[in-house]
């Protein structure tokens, strides 16, 4: 088996036990990203020479025996919104073009601590607005699966870099379901924690009630390791939660004997692509068959979680953008004629349009006279969603949907759309407004070739329900229909390569 | 007949707090650093850093409260006011608008004409901005962010006031308060106290209230005291052209003695408040507020009572000494040292004002220890060192806090009661001074002053005079 074959945790126990040097996986991942990149554009920004440097201090680390976590030496890339020491940390906008920050998130730190190797940072939709990466102001990320074909987004540059073996797991962040869905169309296993698991700390807002950090990764044990990892109480962040039950790896059992398993209707009705329906339906019989009690049911205001979620993410984004006034860091305007001049010039000259409708959309509904009409009722919305979710979880253990109501669109196909675009959401965002843990696991590929993802929902807390049952279902499905193969045959091949060049 | 017009005053006041690190950060709080040197990611508004609340400022926002007779919100939130300004790293001040900490307070104010109550509609917490530096030469503004983030309460009265003596009174009491519970130095010249004075005129009997005007800029109870009077009158005067005031926040120019527009309704922002989603709401247990219930100290009008009982000292120097709690509270811990309360009284009304008035400085600047003055009090009364040494010696102790016995020893200060020495040295100015020894001899009493400074002169100054003056009158 090829380095790059390996998963995370198989790559790490093969560094650990002195078969693979760390060095040799860098360079293994660093020649992928080179014979490859430039079909897929997974990265704002490679570390060639970081990455070269760490493989021999974290080799050294390992064979003195200070490291020796299970992803120690393991090759991971980082969505480009996580701060990064020393690092060009963009949030794929031209805003931050040149924003090399003085500090380390407290997720990147915690995987540096792990022994990782950071290749680089992926990536994503301006600002994590966006489902598709085709926001970034650095060229989309295009799918591994079929280059004609988004990512995903807005963690698409991680979800596509996994897929095609540029790294070993990627971090990504979820705000709507900025990794569940892009792991749902690239074919790899992507995990959004209940809020405050992971600390936000140098994670460069979205929606800061909304956005939680998780792990893009080749398999299920991949994600309960990474998420061991990443969980942690930072008290540098007042919405870190304690938790002693982060032990996620010790989920990784093959037993869903009388899970109770809902299956909510309304995520089955109009709009859901049939083909990703009687996968995700496959999976649960899947679950049903290994002793899971599996029952449909009425989880009720699934229709009001977009425009809630959009009111309340738009608002929190358009204070949290504020920042960036060309004043202190990143891209200020060339001419300009006083104060208010340089602000205006810079910010619509640093921001895309994707960015400034969400600017606009959030300054509107928390402005004087539509405060309560919008943005209070969202909330209340939120509030009701939460209780639902509440109800829902006092007779299941979890809920088993779809990720996305389709596979993977065509590049361009949504940005001309936005609306169809936010509708695509629909089975995501939810989570995130009841700041509820979901896990998207492959479970079938369509008609075109495409992956299709299957979305677990835990109630606060039950990462490790989700786990368990992801983890079966795995077991069960077998090796995902060529996930490595597909990524390292399309490098390869050459209807991609043309598809590709073309861009470039 | 003229009209007669009422002025309706409400204050809002800032306070900075006396914690020692920032409200959201850990960053120093101290004055005067190299500009951006308190600084960090959080205080700088770096993209992904977090605001984490520093309880002190709780504790000291609810302190005030209580002492201010307000509600406590058990349930208290942080919210977003957004407007861009160099100054505000984040472009947004983390502040509280829909739930404050505290609300509906009051305090005792009194004045020439009596008594009264002036309510205080709410108190909440915030931070400080930073500070722009316009650099002439260069023709560009610099940002200093050592003050942002430094945590502030922002006291809002009610619109109770009709007076700028009421209003002194007010902030007077206000300062005492908050000096006493230690929880700001509420220097006006130095900004930790700011006031901004909302007013408005009415005729007299009219029940609504008139337009007002914000005043901002007001470094000083008497230049408060100016503006009040300034506005009033410019006030009245627009409304007697038949003219109307205009909502507007003004400057005041005290070097003028004139205010000008900054800003009108008009031009007013839409700050977006929302609450803060990087912050947790606050959950104030009955248990916290027992605990900073039971920190409140003994406030002034108690002390005051408490002095006439326990110490025997005029009325004139409990007013002055409690006018400050540090002065407070070393005439205290003087007397517990032993110190004869009248004489410690003395130390602080007459030598440690003037040179605190000399050397334009706070009582919160003192920097001599109770141990100190009890040993200077104590050298004096044992007559080891004349008044004169006394006063120099206080001075070298106000200046830098020197031991008073060892000083004294050290610049061998001490009176000298050897008898014989003293004796030699009275011959001896005897015998130089013929003429004021035939003067006083002739009857002029007052020539014996002059021996007496010759005889001291002689001894350094470290003799006691009382002893010189019965030796020359015993050898005369």
């Amino acid at each position: 088996m090829s380095i790059l074959d390996k998963t995370a945790a198989e790559l790490g126990a093969a560094i650990k036990n002195g078969e693979v040097t760390v060095m040799q996986a860098v360079e293994a991942s660093l020649s992928r990203i080179e014979e490859s990149e430039s079909l897929y554009n997974c990265y704002v920004t490679v570390d060639r020479e970081g990455a070269l440097a760490k493989a021999r201090e974290i080799q050294k680390k390992i064979d003195q025996g200070i490291l020796t976590g299970p992803l120690a030496g393991v090759p991971a890339a980082i969505k480009d919104n996580l701060c990064t020491r020393g690092l060009l940390t963009t949030c794929s906008s031209r805003i931050l073009g040149n924003f090399v920050p003085a500090y380390s998130a407290q997720a990147v730190l915690n995987l540096e601590r792990a022994g990782a190797v950071i290749l680089g940072k992926t990536n994503m939709d301006e600002f994590a607005m966006g489902s598709t990466t085709e926001t970034s102001a650095f060229g989309e990320t295009k799918n591994p699966w079929n280059p004609g074909h988004v990512p995903g987004g807005s963690s698409g540059g991680s979800a596509a870099a996994v897929a095609a073996g540029e790294c070993f797991y990627a971090l990504g962040s979820d705000t709507g379901g900025s990794i569940r869905q892009p792991a749902s169309f690239c074919g790899v296993v992507g995990m959004k924690p209940t809020y405050g698991t992971v600390s936000r700390y140098g994670l460069i807002a979205y929606g800061s009630s909304l956005d939680q950090i998780g792990p893009l990764c080749k398999d299920v044990r991949d994600c309960a390791t990474i998420m061991e990892i990443l969980a942690s109480h930072d008290p540098k962040d007042s919405t870190s939660i304690k938790r002693d039950d982060t032990d996620f790896t010790g989920a990784l059992v093959e037993d869903v004997k009388g899970l109770r398993i809902g299956i909510p209707g309304d995520y089955f009705g109009e709009g859901l692509d049939l083909e990703v329906k009687e996968a995700v339906l496959g999976a649960a019989k899947v679950l049903e068959e290994r002793g899971a009690l599996v029952e449909e049911f009425d989880l009720s205001l699934v229709e009001y979680a977009i425009p809630a979620y959009y009111t309340i993410a738009a608002a929190e984004a358009s204070s949290n953008l504020e920042r960036f006034d060309g004043i202190k860091y990143g891209y200020r305007t060339e001419s300009y004629r006083g104060l208010h001049n340089m602000y205006k010039k810079s910010r619509s000259e640093g921001f895309g349009p994707e960015v400034k409708r969400r600017i606009m959309l959030g300054s509107f509904v928390l402005s004087s006279g539509y405060y309560d009409a919008y943005y209070l009722k969202a909330l209340r919305v939120k509030a009701l969603i939460k209780k639902a979710f509440d109800n829902a979880f006092a007779k299941y253990d979890m809920i088993l949907g779809p990720v996305a109501p389709t596979t993977a669109p065509r590049l361009g196909e949504s940005l001309s759309d936005p609306i169809k675009m936010y509708l695509g959401d629909i089975y995501t965002i939810s989570v995130n407004l009841a700041g509820l843990p979901g896990l998207s696991v492959p479970c079938g590929i369509d008609s075109r070739g495409l992956p299709i993802g299957l979305q677990l929902i835990g109630d606060c807390f039950q990462e490790k329900k989700l786990i368990r049952a992801a983890y079966t279902y795995e077991k069960a499905r077998g090796k995902f229909a060529g996930s490595m193969e597909h990524a390292g045959g399309r490098a390869s091949g050459g209807k991609a390569g043309s598809d590709a060049g073309k861009e470039a | 007949m003229e009209k007669q017009y009422e002025t309706v005053i409400g204050l809002e006041v800032h306070v900075e707090l006396a914690t020692k690190t920032k409200i959201f950060c850990g960053c120093s709080t101290a004055f005067g650093g190299e500009p951006n040197t308190h600084t960090c990611p959080v205080c700088t508004g770096m993209p992904g850093s977090l605001p984490v609340l520093n309880k002190r400022v709780l504790e000291y926002a609810v302190a005030v409260g209580l002492a201010t007779n307000c509600e406590i919100t058990q349930y208290c939130k942080f919210d977003r006011k957004n407007y861009f300004y160099p100054d505000n790293p984040q472009n947004y001040q983390i502040s509280q608008l829909y739930l404050p900490i505290c609300r509906n307070g009051k305090v005792e104010i009194e004045t020439e004409n009596g008594k009264k109550l002036v309510g205080i509609h709410e108190i909440h917490m915030e931070e400080d901005a930073g500070k722009l530096i316009h650099d002439e030469w260069d023709d560009c503004s610099l940002v200093d962010y050592n003050r942002s983030g430094v945590p502030l309460i922002e006291i809002v009265s009610e619109p109770d006031m009709r007076s700028a003596q009421e209003v002194i009174a007010y902030l007077e009491k206000l300062r005492m308060t908050i000096q006493y519970l230690g929880a700001s130095d509420c220097k006006l010249q130095e900004g930790s106290m700011r006031a901004d004075v909302n007013l408005s005129v009415r005729e007299a009997g009219e029940e609504r209230f008139g337009t007002r005007t914000e005043m901002k800029n007001l470094n000083s109870f008497k230049a408060i005291a100016r503006a009040i009077e300034g506005e009033r009158e410019r006030q009245i005067d627009l409304l007697e052209a038949g003219q109307k005031v205009i909502q507007e926040t003004r400057r005041w120019d005290d070097a003028k003695g004139e205010s000008y527009a900054m800003r009108s309704k008009e031009d007013a922002q839409d700050y977006r408040y929302f609450p803060d989603p990087d912050l947790v709401p606050v959950v104030l247990d009955q248990a916290f507020l027992d605990e900073v219930r039971a920190k409140q100290p003994e406030f002034r009008e108690d002390k005051m009572a408490r002095y006439r009982r326990e110490f025997d000292l005029p009325d004139y120097d409990i007013d002055i000494i409690t006018a400050s709690k540090r002065m407070a509270d070393l005439f205290e811990a003087t007397v517990a040292l032993g110190a004869q309360p009248k004489k410690v009284s003395n130390w602080l009304m007459v030598e440690t004002l003037r040179l605190l008035k000399e050397k334009e400085m706070d009582p919160e600047d003192i920097r001599f220890s109770p141990e100190h003055l009890a040993k200077l009090i104590s050298l004096a009364d044992s007559k080891a060192v004349n008044s004169s040494v006394a006063k120099e010696v206080f001075e070298e102790m106000f200046e830098s806090d020197i031991d008073p016995e060892k000083y004294v020893e050290e610049k061998g200060l001490k009176t000298v009661n050897d008898e014989s020495a003293l004796r030699r040295a009275v011959e001896k100015v005897i015998a130089d001074n013929p003429q004021s020894v035939t003067d006083y001899r002739g009857g002029k009493e007052k020539a014996i002053g002059f021996l007496v400074g010759q005889t001291m002169k002689a001894m350094k100054g470290k003799a006691d005079p009382g002893m010189v003056n019965q030796l020359l009158k015993e050898l005369l």
